[in-house]
């Protein structure tokens, strides 16, 4: 039913904060040099997209944050599946791990900026960093969470170590794994976003940062809101694919979700 | 059961024990083709812990456990498991079909033939037509039924049953009762079957073990003098159904002390 009637009732408290801004930018016009107008705001969206300046930034921040993502996801993945299936490994492995994944991933960005200098490597290696912690933490648990009686199933049914893996372990694990992916992917959002803003000349952080401070407050929000919607896009995305591809696993699938 | 039939499992002086716990303690019993033996018995007395043991599931910490007159070393093709926990023991992301051809698959199986071995343990099972349903779309009495044929397409000599029926209402319950009698008529499956109900031992089987608890052993073993086909009603009628029935009771209350 809902699904054929859109319902819009939920947009109209946005709407109407922004006709309320509107109409209170008329009422009392200032030359300020934070805010802008909604009308500006939209002129300076269609500025940015007609001169190809925010497809370019837009491409630069994604390339970063998904190339970071790739790599970090993998990598965690990988490191906390096998903590999931070897303890003594989590256990030798505990306090390096421990003591790495608490440096603050902004602390980062002068060691990286001194490896790689400006640009999308040194970006793409602090999201990497970044994104792995949450990506491990997260396969360690849905390697422990597989279903005890399915492996007691394996063995019954005499299934090989590979057997077991195929066809057990990894469908098993493979829909919280991608809850993992939606998760990882907004906190290299952040991260990607964060690392322009603070340092590095790319991107869709480094173009709010330099409208902000060439006084081009309509761009600089148009950005910012432009920002927003790319990565709630991102998440549409996992999300109508994860739906799609766990709709029988995810609900009564013997988990905590 | 005459004593020139060779059993085809045979316990002798059987003991396990968990560290310095003793669950079970001088199993001794056979089990002959084609019987329907229940163990009934006080909570905790080791009855499932029996059931592992037939499978292969479990050493012994002393005597032998043998299949046809060979020592039990793991799980075995001939020896099948049904668990209480359908709903655990059933991949979530695997239809009907998909649950049954898993054993074929490990048992390797080719395609063709597996698509009409489904069908037939399907059929035999009373899931004809449901093959494209997932575990979660089906009823409770459904998903046991659907891991009673997965169960069967390992072609077992023996079928290992743990309160299957403990988590179903009293109607489906009594109608795979009477399906499970039909299917051991018709296959000539052995059937050991672990249960807390005493009305449905007598009623499934030729011969009920006894268990007392601290540590687990045997009481006594009961035999079941009542005619075959059996029928819920006339059957639960019957004089020596009722007598078997008390003589139950007072065995299981008495161990509680």
């Amino acid at each position: 039913m809902s699904a054929r009637k859109p319902d819009f009732r939920p947009f109209a408290v946005p709407l109407g904060l922004v006709l309320l801004w509107e109409a209170l930018m008329l009422a009392f016009p200032t030359a300020s040099e934070t805010l802008a107008p909604p009308h500006a705001v939209i002129l300076g969206f269609f500025g940015i997209v007609t001169d190809g300046t925010l497809a370019l930034q837009t491409a630069q921040t994604l390339s970063s944050a998904l190339g970071g993502l790739a790599i970090g996801f993998t990598l965690g993945s990988l490191l906390g599946a096998a903590f999931g299936l070897w303890r003594w490994f989590d256990r030798a492995m505990q306090i390096s791990v421990e003591s790495v994944r608490l440096i603050p991933s902004v602390a980062l960005i002068p060691l990286s900026m001194m490896v790689f200098g400006f640009g999308t490597r040194m970006e793409i290696t602090i999201v990497a960093f970044t994104t792995q912690w949450p990506a491990m933490v997260l396969a360690r648990a849905a390697v422990r969470e597989v279903e005890p009686r399915l492996m007691e199933v394996a063995t019954v049914l005499q299934m090989s170590l590979l057997q077991s893996a195929t066809k057990i372990v990894l469908p098993s694990i493979l829909p919280r794994l991608f809850v993992s992916l939606r998760l990882t992917a907004g906190v290299a959002m952040i991260v990607a976003i964060t690392v322009e803003v603070a340092a590095n000349p790319y991107g869709l952080g480094a173009a709010i940062l330099a409208a902000q401070i060439s006084f081009r407050p309509e761009v600089m929000l148009a950005t910012l809101i432009w920002t927003g919607v790319v990565g709630a896009g991102i998440n549409q995305v996992l999300l109508t694919t994860q739906n799609r591809l766990f709709r029988h696993s995810l609900p009564g699938g013997g988990g905590s979700e | 059961m005459s004593t020139a039939m060779p059993a085809q499992i045979s316990l002798a002086d059987v003991d396990v024990s968990f560290g310095s716990k003793t669950v079970l303690s001088g199993l001794n019993f056979e089990v002959f083709k084609g019987e329907v033996i229940s163990i009934v018995g006080a909570s905790g007395c080791g009855k499932t812990t029996s059931l592992r043991l037939l499978a292969g599931l479990l050493a012994p910490s002393g005597g032998s456990v043998s299949f046809e007159g060979k020592p039990v070393r793991g799980p075995r093709r001939e020896t099948a498991i049904v668990f209480q926990d359908y709903g655990k023991a059933l991949l979530p992301w695997r239809t009907a079909e998909g649950n049954v051809s898993l054993a074929l698959e490990v048992m390797g199986v080719p395609g063709p033939e597996r698509r009409s071995r489904i069908s037939e343990l399907l059929a035999l099972t009373g899931l004809a037509g449901h093959h494209d349903k997932y575990p979660a779309q089906m009823s409770g009495g459904m998903q046991q039924r659907l891991q009673i044929a997965r169960a069967l397409a390992q072609d077992p000599a023996v079928l290992l049953m743990d309160e299957p029926f403990g988590a179903l209402d009293a109607m489906t319950r009594q109608s795979l009762q009477d399906e499970l009698l039909d299917l051991s008529a018709r296959t000539g499956v052995t059937i050991y079957f672990v249960t807390h109900d005493l009305e449905e031992a007598i009623y499934l089987s030729d011969r009920i073990i006894g268990l007392l608890p601290n540590p687990g052993r045997i009481g006594r073993i009961f035999d079941v003098p009542l005619p075959r086909p059996r029928d819920q009603l006339i059957t639960k009628e019957d004089r020596s159904f009722l007598a078997l029935r008390h003589e139950l009771y007072d065995f299981v209350k008495g161990s509680e002390h």
